[in-house]
């Protein structure tokens, strides 16, 4: 996989617009399992990130990124915001002064985000949040020579599994049991983040191609 | 001598700022109790920047005690604690209802009590059996 500078601005920009077209389904979901800000928290923070990063140039994947994750930890208000952004922050640093990350490096990011989260949200795999489809697709990028789809591919997948789990973090952990037969929201913007790193990639391909 | 401050974070600006109002009352002049309730645009949640705003407010040498009321709450003053450059006093996030929490911390912090002592008062708020 190709991550260059301008791709990752690429990748931020169609999550945002991917949020903000799944703004509605979204607070669905969490209107099942939580309080039903998730789509709006998504969107406003992303459509932040836009106004941030549009039109500033970058040298490097981390410096992009670094001005998300900022942007995302002030501007998101629900849990998703300290959440997504430390994963951008802690990726950001692995990905500092790098004008192109190679698979190893986004792997390393993405393990650098995942522990980010883990830690801010003191949760582990297996408490139908966001981390449930982070993990895999963390482990999906591992085994090297990534392919954004397949990573994109792990992400649905392992967000279409969060509908059988117990909550035990995050609003829906309220439910209990009850929170079995819904997806998890998060789950499923993380789905939306990985789903528009294909589109990014796709785009540079053909800019370059 | 400085006392013990408070910082209420809860996701309703209104909810904060009316235990601030609740808790008025009761304080003493120099017991400093500050507000971060609400997004910034006033909306429902919590902001790292106005928790961040509110703990600066309220730092002094003393310390400072944090009640917040439900998930993201916690996240987002952690979040700020990270943040924040070098304060006064010393922060400590306490496991309590913020109404009786926010009641027993400026009583205790009132009273001249240690950082420590206030949180362990304010903690046990959590164990009240407010019905007998
Ligand atoms: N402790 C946690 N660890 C990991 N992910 C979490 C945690 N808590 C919540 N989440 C994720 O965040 C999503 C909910 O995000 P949302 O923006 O709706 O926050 P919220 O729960 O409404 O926040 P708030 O606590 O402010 O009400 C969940 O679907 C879940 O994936
Ligand atoms: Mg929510």
């Amino acid at each position: 996989m190709n991550l260059t500078t301008e791709t990752a601005k690429q990748w931020l920009l169609a999550a945002g617009r991917d949020m903000q077209e799944n703004k509605g389904y979204l607070s669905e979901l969490d209107q099942a399992i939580g309080d039903g800000d998730h789509g709006h928290n998504m969107a406003r923070g992303f459509a932040e990130v836009e106004k941030k990063i549009a039109s500033k140039t970058y040298d490097d994947v981390g410096g992009v990124v670094k001005d998300a994750s900022m942007t995302i930890i002030s501007k998101v208000g629900g849990a998703a915001g300290p959440l997504y952004g430390t994963a951008f922050l802690k990726a950001s640093g692995v990905w500092k002064g790098k004008a192109e990350v190679s698979d190893e490096e986004f792997a390393e990011g993405l393990k650098a985000a995942i522990d980010g989260i883990a830690q801010r949200g003191k949760s582990e795999q297996g408490q139908k949040t966001m981390l449930d489809v982070w993990i895999p697709v963390l482990q999906e990028a591992e085994k090297g020579n990534i392919e954004a789809e397949q990573l994109a591919q792990t992400a649905k997948e392992a967000m279409e599994k969060t509908e059988g789990i117990e909550a035990k973090k995050g609003r829906a952990a309220y439910l209990g049991e009850r929170s079995i037969g819904h997806l998890d929201p998060g789950a499923y913007s993380s789905y939306l983040l990985f789903e528009a790193l294909v589109e990014a990639i796709e785009a540079g391909g053909e800019a370059n191609g | 001598m400085a006392k013990v401050s408070t910082v209420v974070v809860s996701h309703s600006r209104q909810l904060a700022d009316g235990v601030i109002e609740l808790i008025n009352q009761t304080k003493q002049e120099d017991v400093i109790v500050i507000a971060a309730g609400g997004t910034e645009d006033g909306g429902i949640g919590t902001s790292p920047d106005l928790i961040s705003e509110a703990l600066k407010k309220a730092d002094n040498p003393a310390g400072t005690v944090v009640l917040f009321d439900l998930g993201s709450a916690l996240m987002n003053t952690e979040m700020a604690l990270d943040m924040l450059d070098e304060l006064e006093g010393e922060v400590v996030i306490a496991d309590a209802p913020i109404v009786e929490g926010a009641y027993v911390s400026v009583v205790e912090a009132g009273m001249g009590k240690a950082l420590k002592e206030v949180q362990e008062s304010v903690e046990k708020a959590k164990k009240w059996n407010k019905k007998t």
